[in-house]
């Protein structure tokens, strides 16, 4: 991984290195917005609300078991109760991410948020562990192309979803647990990353079985952070930013 | 409104509530204790593993080996693009294969 430390700062080239991270989710989830909207007509919403809900809601499984249940005449606070549990784990990175982007205004800070998505997040704690100030500029450059996307491919699969390819056979259904392990990967030097990794796979697959889907994102999360916590403090104190 | 309208504007002030509320609960504190510390920075990898684990489980053979392959160029190269097409090209490969 090079890094490019430019004596110049400028939010411009802040902004596009932001944007060029954006690329590969832009493409990892390109075939989810797509099959978002084609679901979500087929579940009975129209193009336009299927539009607004990517735009509004902007979380793609979250997205995905709402409409699904919209199609099971189930109460809609259940629904809503059911996209938030879905989307739970925006609060761990919430409260993680707060701490990299202190020096952002308020505005910033209440609009920075709303992008906060996987990726975002992950390239996010990537860059200050790199050391490099996490700018607003540089945040929103990777946060718009990758939203702009996302709402508008909703839009077009709603509206042209019935011409959807077979898209087993081109692998697009198992492109996003690629990219997320990549992501994975890319924190394998923080400490106790491979016990982490070790339980909250094991616990994630526990509670799949035994509670199901969304819960085990939740669950087996909190018994990967729930180690870490409880495990003795790394030598070189206060070394884990 | 229409009730699919209300359950659009629920679910997105539902979930940016999840993405405003950690940082608003942390932030209340002067001083984050060591422990709450060493767990926010074992968050990133223990989410992101839960959302690739069960799929892995419940993947085939041109499913593991996409993980696989895709796992060791990140570990020996880093990188995010040459991990993911490498880890997508085996898959579409593997899929054409065995399919």
């Amino acid at each position: 991984m090079t890094i490019a430390i430019s004596p110049k700062r400028t939010a411009r080239g802040d902004f596009l290195a932001g944007a060029k991270l954006g690329v590969p989710v832009i493409i990892a989830s390109a075939p989810f917005a797509i099959l978002f909207g084609a679901l979500a007509v087929d579940n009975g919403l129209s193009v336009g609300e299927a539009t607004l809900m990517s735009a509004a809601i902007y979380g793609g499984a979250s997205q995905m078991v709402g409409i699904e249940l919209f199609g099971h005449k189930i109460a809609p606070w259940l629904v809503v109760f059911s996209i938030f549990a879905v989307n739970f784990r925006h609060v761990l990175y919430s409260a993680a991410v707060g701490r990299r982007i202190g020096h952002w205004s308020f505005v910033e800070k209440t609009v920075g948020f709303f992008f906060l998505v996987d990726p975002q997040y992950a390239e996010t704690e990537r860059r200050s562990e790199r050391g490099e100030r996490v700018g607003f500029a540089w945040y929103m450059g990777m946060a718009l192309p990758i939203y702009v996307c996302w709402v508008v491919e909703s839009g077009l699969g709603a509206a042209f979803g019935r011409l959807l390819p077979d898209t087993k056979a081109l692998g697009i259904d198992f492109l996003l647990p690629i990219y997320f392990l990549g992501l994975v990967m890319g924190f394998r030097a923080r400490s106790f990353w491979f016990p982490v990794v070790a339980v909250s796979a094991v616990a994630s697959i526990v509670t799949y079985r035994l509670v199901g889907s969304p819960w085990h994102v939740s669950l087996g999360a909190a018994a990967g952070v729930a180690l870490a916590a409880s495990m003795p403090p790394p030598a070189g104190e206060g070394k884990g930013r | 409104m229409s009730e699919t309208l209300w359950i659009i504007v629920g679910g997105a002030l539902m979930t940016y509530l999840a993405r405003v509320g950690g940082h608003l609960v942390l932030s209340r504190f002067e001083r984050i204790h060591p422990r709450v510390e060493a767990g926010l920075n074992a968050v990133p990898a223990a989410v992101l593993t839960t959302l690739v684990a069960p799929a892995a489980m419940n993947g085939g053979v041109p499913e593991l080996a996409s993980l696989a392959v895709a796992g060791s160029v990140a570990w020996f190269w880093g990188g995010m693009m040459p991990m993911f097409l490498t880890g997508g090209a085996v898959l579409i490969v593997l899929r054409h294969l065995l399919g």
